[in-house]
């Protein structure tokens, strides 16, 4: 199997910036929050990428950054997949009450912006990264609920899950032996887009203020902390805009290939 | 033979294969196969899956299917070769000279057009004809395929005809541009038996009356018998055998051919009488949502180690009855009574006893199977479920159960995909074995299967019989397969048993209507058999 050019540099940066998210303390020349220079230092050689509104290294808020927006994102798609994968599972496999008990409930939920939704919540709940977390999680599990219902759908009518069902078997062997293993495929190359979402909505979340709190750093905060540099021509907030998109496209592209690979139209779901 | 019309010879045809994992090769589907066919006679392909009969009759409009390409050997038409003409002269060719009748129709018609307009389609788009004689000519050809109301039947859409209605359409698309060569490629697999002997007759009068040449291509020795002139017997992509009909049909060469001839032959007496193992009492069903009963008062018994064969086309509730069986479909009446008791109604009230008793093979062996799963897991899951076989206990059990199947141990950690059709099915077999089972529900089981290979399975299931004393409800609706297994039959139509017995009684006369019509259907292997049976029904439509 050759994998594309454009997938290996996926694959590339992608690792790169998870790298560098879990070494974070090791790689960043400088406390998170420690006051190390001027307001908007240039770029120089003890101070790579500058220094920020209140005298903070850049690059060190970079890093740590990073390694909070990742996380966040992470741990919510993880969240989000788990659950809507299982109930999506549970829903085609059930049929009838629960199958309209559940879609219905998650159109509800999809039929809200989920950008208004969260900023509602996170108004009254107190803003910590686990109810982060949590929020991001659930609303994003109703997109992938529809996902994994309508691929089970197809999966369920087959004739080896009634085989299994006429044995007698479980609900638990059903969809973690008999749908799981043939729903992976289009479930993984999702998991590569749902995550980018997540990076872009904590990092919109934080831009609003609503996001991860100070003085932690992350990288939708970092571009609202320095925003209105700008305006004096100081480069910074820009920094993190280019390290979202950067994420956002080397993921892209691991998905793509993975999404490319499992539709051909000859093996299919093969 | 200068005057042939189509004449291939040495024809070479390969493609590239890309086995996952390994790297892409080139493999050749047919092989310095060379025929002729001339001006208004009929030229039979046979042969089983693989065999690139369709490939060879695609290439005839110098066409190949899926980067399949023509890589040797000439194919003349008319006097010219067009294995490298280029795509303006093929465009040209195909539809004027040389059209094709594809096996299913319901897929080649274009559901939101009105049939009229693509049955002239052709005409018009090579401007053979302008449109009013090119209706006129279709419904011409409409009435001489026996279709009704050939006046008003282009106006129908596809969904509203009948599927062996649909499939003379598509033969009256191929014949209306007047072409030289026609090419049919299983036009009556698809069709019931009742509905095949229709369509059969229609093709061959069609033939007859335009003169055409035609490629008639299918896996059943005994359909082609009665359209073609001349047969190409292939395999593996290679000629084994061409003569004319009466030749391969009567004095075949070849080992191979002859196998095929003989096919069906499975000699099997039927078993005395013994206790039921399922009774089914006065059992009514349909299906939620609808006001129509699929099953209509059934009452059936089937003794214990014999095989109860349910005979029937499609829609007429065989596959329904199965699912009662199991419980997939309660029953709105009646019970079912099996090795002595009462099986509840819906499958989740069943015991695991009841449920491990009454195992089912699939007609469509693939999709019976889970392709992420090894023959291993597929086999030993009944084992750990049922009896809690574990680790070197079940490895052993399975390699017993492939034993039985005629399948090595080498088979133990292979997938579904790396499997042939029979050994697949053989797989399914083993599964439901697995289960030590006092009855196993077949719907099916050798439909989609070659001849050659599906004997196999018939007689695994008869030895497995013998063996094991498991009994079998056997659904089909090719009575060949009835005659060669059954102990006993039931003929069901529209949802109700219209004759029921000992296999002897069934097949033989005084046979009500519906049984008679089903009976005669079933094509014989010998020449003149179609006209036989038609002159037949005509005197008695005659005479009553």
């Amino acid at each position: 199997m050759r994998i594309p050019i454009s997938a290996l540099m996926g694959m590339f940066f992608t690792g790169a910036f998870f790298l560098a998210a879990i070494f974070a303390p090791l790689l960043a020349p400088y406390g998170m929050a420690e006051v190390v220079g001027g307001v908007w230092d240039p770029a120089s050689s003890t101070h790579l990428m500058g220094t920020d509104a209140i005298g903070r290294d850049l690059l060190s808020r970079m890093i740590y950054g990073g390694q909070t927006t990742i996380f966040v994102a992470s741990v919510a798609t993880i969240l989000s997949f788990t659950l809507g994968s299982v109930l999506g599972f549970s829903a085609a496999v059930a049929g009838g009450y629960v199958d309209q008990g559940l879609s219905r409930m998650v159109d509800l939920v999809m039929a809200i912006p989920a950008l208004i939704l969260a900023l509602v919540i996170l108004s009254v709940l107190p803003v910590t990264l686990t109810v982060l977390i949590l929020v991001m999680g659930l609303l994003d599990a109703t997109r992938v609920f529809r996902l994994a219902r309508a691929v089970a759908v197809d999966i369920t009518v087959m004739d080896y899950v009634e085989a299994a069902r006429l044995r007698g078997e479980g609900w638990a062997w059903i969809i973690f032996r008999e749908i799981l293993p043939n729903a992976l495929s289009p479930l993984v190359a999702e998991l590569g887009l749902r995550f980018i979402f997540a990076v872009l909505f904590i990092s919109t979340l934080s831009f609003l203020g609503l996001g991860v709190q100070p003085p932690l750093a992350d990288w939708g905060g970092i571009v609202k902390e320095n925003a209105s540099g700008l305006v004096y021509g100081i480069p910074a907030a820009l920094i993190p805009a280019f390290a979202i998109a950067a994420l956002a496209i080397s993921v892209n592209l691991v998905a793509d290939w993975v999404l490319s690979r499992t539709t051909s139209l000859k093996g299919g779901r093969g | 033979m200068s005057d042939a019309l189509l004449q291939i010879r040495n024809l070479r045809i390969e493609a590239t294969s890309y086995p996952p994992g390994e790297a892409p090769r080139d493999v050749v589907l047919v092989d310095d196969v060379s025929v002729s066919v001339e001006k208004g006679r009929v030229l039979g392909l046979i042969g089983e899956s693989g065999a690139g009969k369709s490939t060879i009759g695609l290439s005839s409009m110098a066409y190949g299917r899926g980067g399949v390409r023509l890589t040797g050997g000439t194919i003349t038409l008319n006097g010219r070769d067009i294995r490298l003409a280029d795509a303006r002269a093929l465009r040209a060719l195909r539809g004027r000279e040389v059209t094709y009748v594809a096996q299913s129709a319901a897929a080649a018609f274009n559901p939101a057009i009105r049939l009229m307009d693509q049955v002239v389609e052709t005409c018009l788009a090579h401007k053979i004809m302008g449109r009013a004689e090119a209706e006129a000519r279709a419904v011409m050809l409409f009435g001489r395929l026996g279709l009704p109301d050939p006046e008003t039947f282009g106006k129908r859409y596809p969904h509203q005809v009948s599927g062996g209605q649909l499939q003379r359409a598509m033969t009256a698309m191929a014949l209306c541009p007047k072409p030289d060569l026609v090419i049919f490629d299983e036009p009556t697999t698809a069709l019931d038996v009742t509905t095949q002997i229709e369509v059969l007759a229609a093709i061959k009068e069609a033939i007859r009356d335009t003169g055409v040449a035609a490629l008639y291509i299918t896996h059943d020795l005994a359909v082609v018998a009665q359209v073609a002139d001349d047969i190409l017997v292939l395999r593996h992509g290679k000629r084994i055998e061409y003569g004319t009909t009466e030749q391969i049909i009567t004095a075949p060469n070849e080992p191979y051919t002859q196998a095929l001839v003989s096919v069906r032959s499975i000699e099997h007496v039927e078993k005395a009488d013994a206790p039921a193992v399922l009774q089914i009492q006065n059992v009514t069903a349909r299906y939620k949502g609808t006001n129509f009963d699929v099953l209509k008062n059934i009452t059936l018994d089937l003794p214990a180690g014999q095989t109860l064969a349910v005979v029937g086309e499609s829609g007429s509730g065989k596959s329904t009855l199965a699912r009662v069986i199991t419980g997939l479909l309660p029953p709105g009446q009646g019970r079912i009574r099996f090795a002595g008791r009462d099986l509840a109604p819906d499958l989740a009230a069943r015991s695991r006893d009841d449920l491990r008793e009454v195992q089912m093979i699939y007609q469509m062996a693939d999709t019976a199977m889970n392709p992420r799963q090894t023959v291993g897991t597929i086999i030993g899951r009944p084992l750990e479920f049922y009896f809690g076989l574990k680790g070197a206990e079940k490895r052993k059990r399975i390699q017993d159960l492939l034993d039985q199947i005629e399948m090595g141990s080498g088979f133990i950690d292979r997938y579904p995909a790396e499997l042939s059709g029979g050994q697949k099915q053989r797989v399914c077999i083993a599964r439901a074995l697995a289960a030590k089972p006092k009855l196993i529900i077949c719907d099916e089981v050798t439909s989609a299967l070659d001849p050659l290979v599906a004997d196999g399975i018939l007689k695994l299931l008869l030895a497995l019989q013998a063996a094991e004393g498991v009994a079998y409800l056997f659904i089909t609706h090719d009575l060949a397969t009835v005659r060669a297994i059954a102990d006993r039959i039931a003929v069901m139509y529209r949802g109700e048993v219209r004759r029921y017995g000992t296999k002897t009684d069934v097949l033989a006369p005084p046979f009500d209507d519906y049984t008679e019509l089903l009976l005669s259907s079933v094509p014989e292997m010998k020449m003149g058999w179609l006209e036989g049976v038609l002159d037949s029904r005509k005197m008695e439509a005659a005479g009553n």
